[in-house]
Parts: structure tokens; sequence; C-alpha cells
């Protein structure tokens, strides 16, 4: 299906190509757009959120690299990037130490009340946001957590075990198990095994799942917003209050760089997916 | 005993023993209890820890949206006097219950828990919190007989109503919030709806569920071709071409939200390049944005992913000679896809609606940035009554509603998908 | 009316600016040294240009003074809520707190802000009369410590075509779609909008609160807004309605006197101020309660500093918004940067007083849950 055959008809041929070139077209074009346009408004020489007539022209006058200067010199934007890196980090080890060993528990052949212990570790990824935050929020208080750098940090550390959760457990389900088995009769006790045989199969699921626990808290806003206060204030929680009260360009010099970010975390996590796909002989290498 | 030789054949009892001895049955039955006992010992920290960090707050929110002791821990007395007084009865309570009153208010005003306490009666009747807030002091230095005194002090002491109200938010268990949540309220003939005009929310809950209904339908309808044709695709270029699928699924909410928020103004990109191809005036710039065109298009745009990436790993599976069988008998293109290919498709279609439409129902930040007031969901009603109006209950009820929504329709994903199968990227 | 005469001699102070603008520069410090003390403090404040001139006026001359760290933290909006919940806790992070006179009421009432002896606490003024004296009416609650008095209020693109060269001159004029046709920017919530409507309604202003009592007042005042409820664009931010003046996104709009004049003086945007029946209000700090004695050392050390007359006259350099304190108002001068008088920008200028509204604050208290519901309901609607 993928080209047309010879004998297809001028019908087919325009459906074909109207279809493939037109309608995926703007599909993708709707999908792409409003992330590259943001990249050169951000270098915009004016307080404006839209181009300006210099812009367009493209004279040089008309750019400028004033927003990320304002970006690198503010000190809530710096006090926000850096509780953005101290806070995701914190969160995302614990959610992928927790997360793995729970997800090579979970595929052990024999645990009992699986599906209810894995209702309960995936849900974190279905509950709403906002209800998440509501009870974290009256919770959080109650025990001292409000407000406090641990509190967000638990927070959503457990917002992003269900991401490692998944990943890992995909990595484990094409998993052999004589292989273990065949450590064991070679001798090997149940941590070498662990460490020789399982272990190097399943970090891709593990790196990729660590990659979701750190996205997962790096762009988090709303539980923060609940949860957080001055001293916990992170690029989202700032990129938020910015587009709700002040308004200024320097939220698309900030988005741009965070554009960058997530295509260096797509670029490693495609080249894991690779890898352990090569690994466990499941894709043509 | 009767110990034999456990690598032998079969012994004289009958019963195949393990290497040490022990009943090969019971040695299984240990080794397969160990093997749980370890495969348990590996989820438990997880387990605890999302049970405290995550479970217990849920329980806490439920908690909430009943909870009630402010009435009774605040004016402990009264609220035992009140017990044997009729609202029926036409009477004003008597002596007693202003004398108990009394007593409980003035130590309430110590405490600084008076006011609290109007502010909570203030839900179920408008002026209660200015009432106690004006009470407290003179309270403090009252002299009998304690029903005058208060009634010099605010007239509605002696409306029988006041008193109603007190009794009636007196359990320390209460369903008003729910009621609330549910444009109703209690009076003294029992349950009614509020007037028409002045519902809201089963109003929001219905446009919250049409919202993401349209959304779902949107993102299917965008995202079945670009599937379609990633699955069709040789791997080398639908690899390449899912690159631009999964930049915005990596790409922050918060980035993508910005970006619509520049795009759609009335002064923004598209009324700009509109106007400027000559498509509309400047005095006829569209308004896209603070309204619901503003959350579709943008919730459309940040959930497609959801939708794409389910459909794919779906349509990926399905072979193409079953297409090319069916045409070969003769079907059009048109029969064969809507015939053969179609019906395939549809587990990854149950997948990807369920996913987005459960992601869509607790919307906040986007319809909050650029929803208005026609675009907002019942999640920024939610998080409005935890933050600047502060009726926590009121809050917690209508999260408690949504929850069970979501808990329903998560249920229903379970069966259709198995939550075990849920891919990402 | 001791409001009045605050409101009066901060205008007064604007016709003999000029000469007191040297007295500003001038000003010493002389602090008492800080023992037992906190080294930074968290300020809650509303951001923008609000918070510059707080930071401008008051912090970095105190943080150069005494190198206190300041962290700024912009939750104004959620402060009663965020206390709420950090007073549940037993864990307050924040140091002082900059609210609206309602919501230190509210604060005072449920325990969650700290009663002050103001006079004990605060400067006196410079002629030895004691701060409770200087502030006056403004001090709405005790656990209030003013620093402004603001209103709230209207401004205007003065470009719109589509007028043919009219200006609203009354507060009317926002009701008029036909006189003055495009979009408006309210706030999204009901205090002060159904004053207005009720006011263009044919209320008087005597009987404004009387017929808000009732079910048909409430009812009138939404139907008048319903004749342009299509034409608005409802903000919660105060910095909103500027962004929207600016970027053309809405013709009028209500919001802070200060943030119109930033957007009007400060970034030369086409907008002019609308003054008739602005809506005044106090804005000042309070002090959670329960903080620890070094925190609560600190921040009474810097309040004896940052309230004190001349900082007061200085914050009017930055934002157009009239000093709490009597004995602040010959102090206000010119603009820091722009150099302008400030005076015909302040809303207690006579010329801007024509018509006011003073927020009734204990009847808000008691009807803002129910009012609200109703605004909310026929909002969504």
């Amino acid at each position: 299906m993928s080209d047309l055959p010879p004998y297809a008809s001028t019908g087919q041929r325009i459906w074909h190509y109207t279809f493939r070139y037109v309608i995926c077209g703007l599909i993708f074009f709707f999908l792409i757009f409003p992330i590259l346009i943001i990249i050169p408004l951000s270098f915009n020489a004016e307080d404006f959120f839209t181009f300006t007539k210099a812009m367009l022209n493209l004279q040089p006058e008309g750019y400028s690299l004033k927003h990320y200067n304002d970006f690198l010199t503010n000190p809530d934007w710096q006090q926000a990037l850096r509780n953005s890196f101290l806070i995701a980090p914190a969160a995302t080890f614990l959610a992928t130490a927790f997360g793995t060993l729970a997800a090579i528990g979970l595929s052990q052949s024999h645990v009992p009340f699986r599906r209810a212990i894995m209702a309960v570790l995936i849900s974190p990824m279905i509950v709403p946001l906002i209800i998440s935050a509501a009870g974290m929020y009256f919770f959080y208080s109650r025990i001292g957590l409000q407000g406090t750098y641990w509190g967000v940090v638990l927070a959503h550390a457990a917002l992003g075990t269900p991401f490692v959760i998944i990943t890992v457990t995909a990595t484990l389900v094409g998993f052999d198990r004589s292989l273990t088995r065949a450590a064991a009769n070679l001798g090997a006790n149940p941590v070498t095994t662990f460490f020789k045989v399982q272990m190097p199969l399943i970090v891709p699921g593990v790196v990729s799942g660590a990659l979701f626990a750190f996205i997962t808290s790096f762009d988090e806003v709303v539980v923060v917003l609940f949860l957080g206060s001055a001293a916990q204030k992170t690029l989202p929680w700032q990129m938020f209050t910015g587009l709700r009260e002040q308004i200024s360009p320097t939220i698309l010099a900030v988005a741009t760089i965070m554009v960058a970010i997530s295509i260096v975390l797509l670029t490693v996590l495609e080249m894991l997916r690779r890898r352990s796909e090569r690994l466990r002989g499941l894709a043509p290498t | 005993m009767n110990k034999s030789d456990g690598a032998g054949g079969v012994p004289a009892d009958g019963i195949m023993r393990a290497a040490d001895g022990t009943p090969l049955k019971k040695s299984l039955a240990r080794a397969l209890r160990r093997e749980k006992i370890r495969s348990l010992l590996l989820i438990l920290p997880l387990l605890a820890f999302i049970l405290i960090t995550f479970i217990a707050p849920i329980a806490d929110m439920l908690f909430r949206s009943v909870e009630n002791g402010i009435v009774e821990d605040t004016i402990p007395q009264t609220v035992g006097l009140l017990q044997d007084w009729d609202p029926a009865s036409g009477e004003l309570p008597d002596e007693a219950v202003f004398a108990a009153f009394q007593k409980d208010l003035s130590e309430a005003f110590k405490a600084k828990t008076s006011t609290r306490l109007g502010l909570r009666l203030n839900y179920e009747k408008a002026g209660m919190s200015g009432l106690f807030r004006k009470s407290g002091r003179p309270a403090t230095n009252m002299e009998p007989p304690f029903r005058e005194a208060f009634i010099a002090v605010d007239e509605d002491w002696g409306d029988i109503e006041t008193w109603a109200v007190i009794k009636r938010a007196s359990p320390r268990l209460t369903d008003g919030y729910f009621l609330s949540a549910l444009d109703a309220h209690r009076t003294a003939d029992g349950v009614e709806m509020l007037p028409e005009k002045e519902r809201l929310y089963i109003f929001l809950f219905m446009r919250t569920i049409f919202l993401s209904i349209v959304i779902t339908f949107s993102c299917l309808l965008l995202g079945y071709p670009i599937a379609y044709l990633l699955a069709s695709l040789p791997v080398r270029t639908s690899n390449l071409l899912l690159i631009l699928v999964l930049l915005p699924f990596w790409t922050s909410l918060l980035v993508r939200t910005s970006a619509w928020k520049v795009l759609l103004q009335q002064q923004g990109v598209i009324n700009d390049i509109l106007v400027w191809i000559g498509l509309i005036d400047d005095a006829g710039r569209l308004i896209m944005i603070n309204n619901m065109t503003g959350t579709i298009i943008a919730m459309t745009h940040i959930l497609l992913p959801f939708m794409i990436l389910p459909l794919f790993s779906v349509m990926k599976t399905i072979s193409p000679s079953y297409v090319r069988a069916a045409k070969s008998m003769g079907a059009s293109d048109w029969t064969a896809f809507w015939k053969i290919y179609f019906p395939n498709t549809v587990p990854g279609i149950g997948a990807g609606s369920i996913l987005v439409f459960i992601l869509a129902i607790g919307y906040y930040i986007t319809p909050e940035l650029v929803g208005g007031t026609s675009g907002v969901f019942i999640s920024n009603r939610i998080a409005y009554h935890i933050s600047s109006s502060l009726n926590w209950g009121l809050a917690a009820a209508l999260g408690t509603i949504l929850l069970v929504l979501v808990l329903a329709l998560y249920w229903a994903y379970d069966r259709i998908v198995g939550i075990d199968n849920v891919k990402l990227g | 009316m001791k409001l009045k005469t605050i409101l009066m001699s901060t205008a007064a102070a604007g016709v003999m600016l000029g000469s007191a603008s040297v007295a500003v520069n001038s000003a010493s410090h002389g602090m008492e040294p800080c023992e037992g003390c906190a080294n930074s403090m968290t300020v809650v404040s509303w951001g923008g240009a609000y918070q510059n001139s707080q930071v401008k006026a008051y912090s970095e001359p105190y943080a150069e003074a005494t190198s206190t760290e300041f962290v700024w933290d912009e939750s104004s909006n959620e402060a009663v809520a965020k206390l709420r919940a950090m007073n549940e806790a037993g864990n307050v992070t924040w140091d002082l707190v900059d609210v609206e006179g309602p919501d230190a009421v509210r604060l005072c009432d449920e325990g969650l802000a700290m009663e002050i002896n103001v006079d004990e606490v605060l400067a006196p003024a410079p002629d030895g009369s004691p701060a409770s004296k200087d502030f006056g009416d403004s001090l709405v609650s005790s656990c209030f410590i003013p620093q402004i008095v603001f209103s709230t209020t209207f401004g205007y693109r003065t470009d719109v075509a589509a007028w043919n060269g009219a200006v609203p001159s009354s507060l009317c004029d926002i009701f008029d779609l036909e006189k003055f046709p495009g979009k408006r920017a309210l706030e999204k919530r009901p205090k002060k909008n159904i004053e207005w409507a009720l006011i263009c309604d044919g209320v008087a202003k005597a009987d404004l609160y009387k017929v808000m009592e009732t079910d048909e007042g409430i009812d009138r005042a939404l139907a008048k807004l319903g004749t342009i409820k299509d034409q608005v664009i409802w903000w919660s931010a105060g910095a909103d309605t500027p962004q929207l003046l600016a970027d053309g996104e809405i013709v009028m709009g209500s919001t802070y006197n200060g943030r119109l004049f930033s957007v009007i003086e400060e970034q030369k945007q086409p907008v002019a101020m609308l003054w008739d029946y602005q809506v005044f209000d106090f804005d000042g700090w309070i002090i959670p309660a329960g903080l620890p004695e070094d925190r609560l050392n600190r921040v009474k050390h810097f309040l004896k500093f940052g309230t004190d007359t001349q900082r007061l006259a200085d914050q009017a350099k930055y934002i157009s918004y009239g000093p709490a304190r009597a004995s602040s108002a010959p102090l206000v001068g010119k603009h820091a940067e722009l150099g302008i008088d400030m005076a015909p920008h302040m809303p207690t200028d006579p010329n801007n007083m024509g018509n006011i509204i003073v927020n009734n604050i204990e009847w808000w208290s008691s009807y803002a849950d129910d009012v609200d519901a109703k605004f909310q309901a026929w909002l969504a609607k």
C-alpha cells in the first residue's frame, strides 16, 4: 500500500496524492507549526507577541537576543530554572528507583492481586491533575509538606512512577525467562543474575522511564502551583504566571529553550528504543 | 518418620519428594510462596510510597467533601440543646439555648474561630458571616436575658430561619457540599433544586463532557489519516515522520499553550496573515481565543499525539494482505477500506478515544489560559474554589464527582485495552 | 469623614510637588540595627508594576542598608487560601503578605494574620504624631498595615476609528455599545461590576447596597451587564486589561489605576483614563500569625522602615497610588524616570474625584459567596 500500483486510475492517483500531500501535510503542519512559530518570535526586538514589520522585512534591527538576555539575567527566571533542576532530578530518582523495583516484581509470574496493585500504581497517571493537586494540597497541608521542597518532590515522584512502570514492564515483556534460569543453573546467585543478565536488558526501559519521569516533573505546573511556595517556583510555574499576568516575550525565549530540550530528550529516547529492540531481537537491524 | 531416598524412584508411600525429603508438592508450594513474597517485596516500597503520597491525599479529599465538624466543635453546647428544638414549632429556641450560645460564642470569639463558623454557615445562608462577625465581641460581655441581648445586637437572631440553618448544618457529616455541587440545596422542606438561572455545576459538567467529546472527535478526525499514513509507509520514512508527532508530545504543555495564544489572538499571527492576504479586513478580525474555539483548537493540538500513537500501534499490526485480498476479489478502494481495514482499527480508535477523553475531561491549564468564560472546564471551577472562594468542601465534592467519572472511564479503558497495554512513544 | 481627609491631603500634595522631590533623594536611612533577626524575607505581592514599585521604594534601599535577602512571591491573589493551608500545616513560609483591605479583614477573622499595635510597630509621622493617627481610617482591621489608596477604574483607547472622534466621559458609556462599539474588559467577579451596573441602571449611590441585598437587585445588575455581555472579556489578573488595551484586543476595560498609568505614561500607548465612579480600596501588609521569633523581628524591623512617611511617599515615584499616611502626601513628587508630576495621576486628585465609591468591605464579606454564585452561574451561560 505504500505506493500506487502502476495500473491505478487517474481518480485513484489524485486521491492518493491529495491524501498524502495535502490532507496529511496540513495535519502535520497543524502539529508542528505552533511549535516552530515561537522560535522566530522569541527573537523579536519589540515586546510584542506578534511579528513586527521589521521582522517580516527581515531587517536585522527587527531581531534581537534581548528576551534571552532577560531570561539569563532576570533573577525570577533564574530562580525558577534552578528550582526546576533541583526538583526534577530528585523526583526522577525516586520514581525510577521505586518504579523499576516494582516493575520487576510485577513481571514475575505469580503475583497475588496483580490487577489491583497495577491499578493503584498506575492511578497517578489516570487521575486528572487538578484532582491530584487538590487532594495533595489538602493532605500535604495537614502533614506539613505543603510549600516545601520535599512536598513537591514527593508529589512529582508519585506522578512519574506510572511511566517508569510502563516502560520497564514493556522491556520485560519480551524477556526470555530461560535466560535467568540458565544463569542460575550455571551457578549464579540471584543478585549476580540480576546485574549480569536482567539489568543490561532492562536498562533502556529504565532510562526511558526516567526520562518520562523527568519530563513529567520538569513540565508539571498544576501540582506545583498548589503545593509549592515562592521558594519552589519552577519554570512552568513562572511561565504560567507570566502568561496569566505579565505577558512578556521572555516566555517565548524560554519556550524555545524548552523545545530544544525536548528535541534532545526525544533523540536520546529514540536511540534507546532502537538499542532496546536490537538487544531483544525484536527489530530488524 | 519414614525417610525415603528422595533421589530414587517412587517411594513406598507414593509421595513425590524433593531432594531434601519434603514432599514435592509442598516443596513447590513453598517455592511458589517464596517467589510471591519476593515479588511482593519488590513491589511493596512503591506501593507504600503511592499509598502515602497519592492515595491518602485522594482519600483526604473524599473525606473533606462530607466533613463538617466545625459547627459542633465551635458551638458544642448550643448544638446539643438545639437537638430538642423544632423549627416547625414556630417558636424561637428558649433562653437556655441562647445562654449556651452566648457561652459558646464568646469562647469561640476568644479562640478566633467564631468568624470561621460564620463563613461556613454563610454557605447555607447569605448574611451569616456578617452576623457572626458582628456578634462575636458583644457576646463576650453580655448580660441575661440573652435572647433579648442577642436580638439587640442584630435582629436576625430573632429570626427562626437563622436557628434552623444552624440546626440543619450541625451534623458532623454533611451532604451539603454534594448538593451544592449538583445545583441543589436543603431548605426547610427538604432538598430542592436551585432556580434555573442559578444552576451552574451540572451545566459545567455537561459542558466539560461536551467539549471533551468534541476534542476527542477532532483528534480522531485528524489523527486517523496520520496514523494510517505512518502505518502504510516504509519503516524508515514513517520513523522520520513519527518524530513530527513525538516532538509536540514531548514539548511542554505551557510552550504549546503559549504558542496558541500567540497564534489565535485578535492581533495574533493568524489574524495578521488573514488580514494581510485580504481574506478579512482589519475590523473583522476573528475571535478565536478566550472562548470555546480557543479551548478546542489548543487542546486538540495538545492531545492529538495521544490519539495517533495508539492508533498507529494498532494499524502497524494489520497485514496489508487483507486489503489486497479484498481488492483482488473485486472490492472497490472504499469498500476494501470500510469493510476490511476500518473494522480492524476499531480497537485503536477505542483506546485512543478513551485516552484522549480521560485526559481532556480533567484539563485545567489550557482552558484557564485560552478558554475565557465559555471555554472553561469544571477543573477551573475546582481550582477557583480552592484558591479564590476558599470553599474547600465544595471543591472536594466537585473533585469527587469528576474522579468518579474518570474512574468509570478508566474501568472501561481497562476492559477494552487493558492497563498493562498502555504504550508510550 | 477621615478617609476623605487622607484622600484630599494626598491630592493637595500634588500641587506643591516640585520642591518636595529634593527631600525624597536626600532621605537618610538612619536605621537601628536589627537584633536576633533572620537574614532573609519572603514577601508576597501582586507582581507587575506594583510589586516593582515596592521593590524600588522599600526593599532595595532596605536590602542595601541591611543586606537582607528578599524572595518575592506573586501570590497575593491566592494569599488567603495559601495562608490557610500553611496554617493547617503549621509551617508558614511567608513573612509578609500584601493584601487588599477585605482580605486583611478575612485573614484577621480567621486568626491567620497577626494583630498588631500600630503605634508600637510603625514609625510615627515626622511631626511626632502616632502612626495610628497618621494612617487614620485606612486601618480597616487590627491586623492591617496600610500602604496605599488605589482605585479600580476604566481605561480606553484613544484611537478607535469606530467612535468617530467621541471619547467616553462617563461611567455609563461602558454600557453604550452604539456610541462606543468594541470589546470591553471587566473583572471576572461581581464586586464593583454590580455597583457600576446598578448606577448605570439608575440606582442612586446612597441606595446601592440596600438594592444589592435583594435578589431583584442582583438580577437587575446582571440584566444590565447582560446588555454588553457578548462584548466583554473577563479578566482575573490586574495586568490583563493594560495588556489587552495595548494589544488593541479591547477598546476599554477596568483595572487598577496604577496599571493604567504605566501603560499610558511609561509604555506610551494610546490609552486614556476614565475616572468617573472609580472605586477606592486600601492595600497593605499583613504579618502571618505564628512566625518564629527571628523572622518576626526581621519583619517588624523592615516594616518600621518600609512604611515610614518617606518610603510611602517614595512609592508614588514609581506608580500612581496614593500613600496611606497623611504625612506622606506633601512629599509625593515626580516620577522617578519620566520626571512628570504624579499629582494628576493620583486617584485622589480633586479633578479625578467627581464621582467615587468606597469599597464596602462589610457588605461584601457577608454577601460575596451568594452574589458570586449567582454571578458565576450567569457568566457561564
